[in-house]
């Protein structure tokens, strides 16, 4: 008998067949598949250019199909930016951690926002710093143990973490900011569908687009990947609401 | 008929599939890869859904779901 | 035409097509010439937040394969030196014009020539060099741009070219080259254009394998070697068997040198004057001929620094001669009387010391 299978689920075409370095049960795994997915679905592999960052990450280029820059660290969205004035045909997009993003690298994701600058930046959180071992980042939640705030982050002394998309979302020029988690089934379809909305922004040359991921990094948490789960959804969640924080034309007056 | 093909060279034996799967039919094996991890495996396929959501749950893409005749999505993806 | 505005012409005549900025004294009205005559061009042209976001979007866009350059001045190059170095390691071509003024830190807002160090040694880290190239005069810093966009894609390297604040502020005339004509390049399929019909192309400088680190630094190594042999460029002024002393002096220095030369001979003292145009590869076999010269009884370099060329001058020279420094740093310029006076000064030292009597 002929076999009639259909496939209804396998690799995208943008993401290579390759093991990944990535920790059992990080979902930068998910993070980087729903990306290829999209650029797959819009037909933009093949003039889309990814950033990598520096952190876990780094090695995105060595899974995700396209042509990709390697940036220095927090600097991705200044190569964006240099790339897409360039090239504003190309699909540009920076894939980058909170250690990146948020510390490092704030005064360059702030100002590409501000301007407006027409590219896609995927935003993994996971509350720490993961490719060098678990550091407490500006993403860390209050009293959260890591290996630079063993004694829980002190909110006296060092402040509380910063909410990027909602700090991103002030900015008065339109932009489309939400953000999402990977941490079920339900939360990660949702996740694709704001990534690729994030993607169609920019393939209609309307705007910046950045889509905060809140993601898991078991080995850092010191916990299993079921339960690095469990206390995203406990813990980040609550301090990190879900949601669209903007969208082009849907801004009140301020 | 619905069914997973499940690769051991990707799976890094994080067991995420096994608590997505809304049939529990994914286990985990009693031996190990050559990289040193327990790998998932179905241990019921007969009551497979097709449902997806073991892939969409699986950091490594180690899952390919297929299908026989009409195919139902019970969800968009 | 006013140096800051040249420079921008020039870039623009070399086909550059991205130019990222941040005002800094006294090179911001190259960034205003640029805010104009980009968008009239259909060019890119941005200024950014810093300039450690300018270095980064050059990396960016320099990853395009297209011709794109900055300018600025000392402490904002001091910035830049992380994005160099990521430039020099994933092998991307890039033009960056440094204005010098005084320093170190805030410093002050003029002329100096204390970057040569942050310049040919590389500010930044790991094994790569930038080559330098050093105009003295609005024509020549007009030649040497366009040129720097040619080398910049003929090596794959960051290259740089500093002025100092004279150069960027005094005006004198310029002619343009009507018929500009390059030497052919090798096509850029280094560049990331977008993977249709081709395995994609990645921009990067990390190599984990010890090995491929130490391959990309002998690739480097090498075009620093081919650097050496074939992009050498310096000027001699009134060398002749009559010179007692070899100033050596770039830029606008060497200017006021020539001045100071030419008084000196019509009083009767001959002297001559080295200037290097390229200060990375640093013409070390011509000076160290030049200073071998019987005739030559020590090397005057003269700088608008504390002596930084001065070290290659000697490592060129190689004990042959004794090497003497003048100069002055903090923004002042020396004038051609304090220039006579320290030859002078000089000629008679060596008179004493080696016995011999002053001979015209």
């Amino acid at each position: 008998m002929a076999d009639t299978r259909t496939s209804i689920f396998s690799r995208p075409e943008a993401l290579y067949d390759r093991v990944t370095h990535y920790c059992p049960g990080c979902t930068h795994g998910v993070a980087h598949r729903l990306v290829a997915e999209v650029l797959d679905e819009l037909g933009v592999r093949e003039k889309a250019l990814g950033i990598a960052p520096v952190g876990c990450s780094v090695f995105m280029y060595n899974y995700i199909n396209c042509d990709c820059l390697e940036a220095a660290h927090g600097r991705a969205p200044a190569f964006a930016t240099g790339f897409k004035r360039l090239r504003p045909d190309m699909i540009v997009f920076t894939y980058q951690g909170d250690g990146d993003l948020a510390s490092i690298g704030t005064n360059e994701i702030i100002h590409a926002a501000n301007r407006g600058e027409k590219f896609t930046t995927i935003f993994i959180n996971n509350a720490v710093y993961g490719m060098t071992g678990g550091q407490m980042a500006p993403t860390t939640l209050p009293g959260q143990v890591t290996t630079t705030s063993p004694m829980g982050r002190d909110v006296n002394d060092i402040g509380y973490p910063i909410r990027v998309a909602e700090m991103l979302a002030s900015l008065k020029t339109p932009s489309y900011i939400e953000r999402v988690s990977v941490h079920s089934p339900r939360h990660i379809i949702k996740a694709k569908q704001a990534i690729r909305k994030a993607f169609i922004y920019q393939k209609e040359n309307r705007c910046f687009s950045l889509v905060e991921v809140l993601s898991t990094c078991p080995t850092n948490w010191g916990k299993t990947p079921s339960e690095a789960i469990q206390w995203l959804e406990a813990q980040m969640i609550p301090y990190y609401p879900l949601g669209c924080f903007k969208e082009p034309g849907k801004e009140e007056e301020s | 008929m619905p069914g997973i093909t499940i690769d051991k060279n990707h799976c890094k034996g994080c067991e995420l599939c096994v608590c997505a799967c809304p049939q529990q039919i994914i286990s985990m094996s009693k031996d190990i890869t050559v990289r040193g991890y327990f790998y998932a495996q179905v241990h019921d396929p007969s009551r497979c859904l097709g449902c997806r959501i073991c892939a969409i749950t699986c950091p490594d893409v180690a899952i390919e779901v297929h299908a026989h005749g009409t195919v139902f999505s019970l969800f968009d993806y | 035409m006013k140096g800051n505005e040249a420079i921008a012409e020039a870039a623009l005549r070399a086909g550059a097509e991205g130019y990222f900025c941040y005002p800094i004294t006294p090179q911001s009205e190259v960034a205003e010439y640029l805010s104009r005559r980009m968008p009239e061009l259909g060019r890119v042209f941005l200024q950014a937040e810093s300039e450690v976001a300018v270095s980064n979007m050059l990396f960016g866009a320099a990853s395009t394969g297209k011709r794109v350059f900055t300018t600025s001045s000392s402490p904002g190059i001091s910035l830049m030196q992380e994005a160099i170095s990521y430039m020099a390691g994933a092998l991307l071509p890039v033009v960056i014009v440094n204005i010098m003024r005084g320093g170190p830190g805030l410093g002050g807002i003029l002329p100096a020539q204390s970057d040569y160090f942050q310049a040919t040694k590389g500010g930044g880290h790991g094994d790569y060099r930038v080559l330098v190239l050093a105009p003295s005069s609005i024509q020549e810093a007009v030649d040497l741009m366009m040129l720097a966009f040619h080398l910049a894609d003929k090596y794959r390297n960051p290259i740089m070219m500093i002025g100092d604040g004279m150069i960027g502020q005094m005006m004198e005339p310029v002619e343009f080259p009507d018929d500009y004509k390059e030497p052919p390049l090798p096509p850029k399929d280094w560049a990331a254009t977008g993977a249709r019909g081709r395995e994609p192309v990645i921009i990067k400088s990390l190599f984990l394998d010890p090995l491929l680190l130490e391959k990309n630094a002998l690739i480097m190594h090498q075009k620093y070697e081919q650097m050496k042999r074939e992009e050498i460029r310096f000027e001699l002024y009134k060398i002749n068997p009559k010179n007692k002393i070899l100033i050596v002096a770039y830029g606008t220095m060497a200017r006021i040198c020539q001045t100071a030369i030419d008084e000196l001979e019509s009083e009767g003292t001959s002297v001559g004057l080295f200037r290097p145009i390229t200060l990375f590869p640093f013409p070390e076999k011509d000076i160290n001929k030049e200073a071998k010269k019987k005739n030559i009884r020590a090397v005057l370099t003269i700088e608008m620094s504390l002596a930084q060329m001065m070290e290659d001058v000697e490592k060129a020279v190689l004990g042959a001669k004794p090497v003497k420094f003048f100069g002055r740093t903090g923004g002042i310029v020396p004038s051609p009387d304090e220039v006579k006076e320290e030859v002078l000064k000089l000629i008679k030292e060596k008179t004493r010391s080696t016995g011999k009597t002053k001979q015209n």
